[in-house]
């Protein structure tokens, strides 16, 4: 994982000179020193490995002084789906909201260990946690637009408080986060009506509209279709999909064909330990705990 | 209870004699709750339709536009009417709004969304306990702090002496409508990105607004009635007054010094004075309720 230098630039998505644009630049001669071979090595493996956009080092969370997760070593890969799984109860939703510093809110609650995001740990001192959780974004299990606005005015709201866009652009943005929940068709001619009044399905979308907007780095989604009809988790899972190409999702999920559905990395925790992290394809034919084996054949959990 | 036999013989038995006993000693039950409950209700509805009723007849009888428009006539002669009382119950319910409202609104603020451990429970038991006093010890209070550093009675002291009366019946009610903002809201805001007072600001507030304002037209109606924190504050007046500084006439000590009168006119006038009050008390509780539905309905 030791990519250092280039890796910051990697997860923030500036592209990264190819193997041939790097031995081309070499002017020295056909005989590439050690130096030039150990970037070229490291970016190569950048390629084809796993380039953490998030990464957890022994992560301990605790309520008072119960500990929930016990030490949680993860690096969530760039731009890809990592689905979270495991029985109720298992710490995912905290593992989340350590991940966004949404934990700490909590009275009584506390966290140990390093998160990394790129190569930021967003629990030192001078991390500012209300502007980690800017590019950070959010979905919860319950839709929860802000009951006294407008659709438009739901997604338009962070944009306003975080000053992102000038107003004239305010509309066009609006529009551009709506489409990309793919719930413009659906209410470009009611922006104005309140929000409220759109079904279970849409309402979540308008949530993960709001979190696009405001184009944060990376999206936790809580079970973000446990509480939506079959068809408006089609939707979801059917956006999901499409997120992968810019955003790191990661999804804490009940249902393990969603998870092999939408994923292509999978994380299976057991009362507050992970227990194996794989491409999904991996972890549900082939897992390597028997754990995670009996978890997905259904024999407990 | 002829569906329950149908499916076992022990549904039959059930059926046949236990359950329609149990039922028809459970609706008589019933009948009899349902009742008392009714009886309940008449009894707590009568009187105050009485006194509305009687209110009514009598306090419209007296009014008339002088009654709005004129001062109080020397006794003896017929007319005049209570402007200075009516002008300064306004200046003195205004000014305690002014004063009771944003403290109201603060420490409920503070009690529900920052408010954590010893001191927030102190305050809590202070607006218990201040909710409890009896109004004529706020009255001596604020005679105490205004009246006697001033050493005149005055509309300032009057106005902070309704004003402490109003906090705490501002901020029990506004501190459990912004309780009952779901967490979950302010975690969406947090998960934006927005700090916390942005959250109260623009997410809890508005979600708790019609609450609020219900709760705070309630508290200035409550204020508005008050008699005996004036007596020893903003005392009375005989003439029209504005002043601050000054005493100033309002309807509830209006009312109180003129239905203690020997006099049949200055009773008839109080009546009217009572039931202006009553309707102004009326008319703010039913504009709130308008202006809180209609903008709820805006909103859907
Ligand atoms: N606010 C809280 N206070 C104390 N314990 C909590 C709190 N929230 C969750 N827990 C405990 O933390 C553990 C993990 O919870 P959670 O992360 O919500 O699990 P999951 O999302 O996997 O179902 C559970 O045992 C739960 O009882
Ligand atoms: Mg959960």
């Amino acid at each position: 994982m030791s990519v250092s230098g280039s890796e910051s630039a990697l997860w923030r998505g500036r592209s990264v000179p190819s193997f041939r644009e790097t031995a081309a630049s070499n002017t020295r001669g056909v005989v590439p020193t050690r130096d030039e071979i150990a970037v070229e090595l490291a970016v190569a493996r950048a390629r084809t490995a796993v380039v953490p956009a998030l990464t957890t080092y022994d992560l301990r969370a605790y309520y008072g002084s119960t500990e929930i997760l016990h030490g949680v070593n993860l690096a969530f890969p760039y731009r890809q789906v990592t689905a979270i799984i495991g029985p109720s109860g298992c710490g995912k939703s905290t593992l989340l909201r350590c991940l966004n510093r949404m934990h700490e809110l909590t009275p009584g609650a506390s966290v140990k260990g390093r998160v990394l995001l790129g190569n930021q740990d967003i629990y030192a001192p001078d991390v500012d946690p209300v502007a980690l959780r800017r590019k950070i974004g959010m979905v919860f299990q319950r839709p929860n637009p802000f009951p006294t606005m407008s659709i438009f005015d739901n997604v338009a709201a962070a944009l306003r408080w975080h000053r992102v866009v000038r107003r004239h652009e305010l509309a066009d943005r609006v529009e551009q986060a709506l489409r990309m929940a793919a719930l413009w068709d659906e209410v470009k001619d009611r922006l104005h009506e309140n929000a409220l009044g759109l079904s279970g399905g849409q309402q979540q979308r308008l949530c993960i509209a709001r979190a696009l907007a405001i184009e944060p780095e990376i999206l936790l989604m809580d079970e973000p279709a446990s509480a939506l009809d079959p068809i408006s988790t089609g939707h979801i899972e059917e956006l999901i999909v499409q997120l992968r190409s810019r955003y790191t999702v990661l999804i804490v999920t009940h249902n393990m064909q969603q998870a092999a559905r939408i994923s292509d990395y999978t994380a299976f925790m057991l009362m507050g330990e992970l227990i194996e992290f794989s491409p999904t394809a991996t972890l549900f034919t082939n897992p390597s705990d028997s754990r995670t084996e009996a978890y997905v054949t259904g024999r407990f959990g | 209870m002829k569906d329950v036999s149908v499916f076992t013989p022990a549904g039959r038995l059930l059926s046949s004699g236990l359950v329609s006993a149990v039922y028809r000693r459970r609706r008589l039950m019933d009948l009899l709750m349902t009742g008392l409950a009714g009886l309940a209700v008449l009894v707590a509805v009568v009187p105050l339709f009485s006194i509305l009723i009687s209110v009514a007849i009598r306090g419209l009888s007296a009014l008339n536009l002088d009654f709005f428009t004129k001062m109080p006539v020397p006794i003896g002669e017929t007319g005049g009417g209570v402007l200075n009382a009516i002008v300064g119950s306004g200046i003195l319910v205004g000014l305690g709004t002014l004063i009771g409202l944003p403290i109201g609104l603060l420490s409920a603020i503070y009690l529900a969304e920052y408010g954590r451990g010893r001191l927030a429970d102190t305050i809590r038991l202070f607006t218990e306990v201040m909710s409890g006093v009896p109004s004529i010890v706020v009255g001596i209070f604020a005679y105490a702090i205004v009246v006697r550093p001033l050493h005149h009675f005055s509309a300032l002291a009057g106005g902070v002496a309704l004003g402490i009366l109003m906090i705490p019946v501002v901020t029990r009610t506004a501190e459990e409508m912004i309780r009952m903002v779901p967490q979950s809201l302010r975690e969406a805001g947090l998960a934006l990105g927005l700090p916390r007072w942005r959250v109260t600001v623009s997410i809890v507030l508005p979600s708790a607004a019609s609450g609020i304002v219900t709760g705070a037209m309630l508290a200035v109606a409550r204020i508005a009635g008050e008699t005996a924190p004036l007596l020893f504050t903003a005392l009375n007046n005989a003439f029209f007054s504005t002043s601050l500084l000054r005493p100033i006439a309002s309807l509830p000590v209006q009312i109180y010094t003129y239905a203690t009168s020997p006099y049949e006119e200055l009773h008839r006038i109080a009546w009217g004075a009572v039931f202006v009050l009553v309707m102004m008390v009326l008319i703010t509780n039913l504009l709130t309720r308008l202006a809180v539905r209609s903008g709820y309905e805006m909103k859907r």
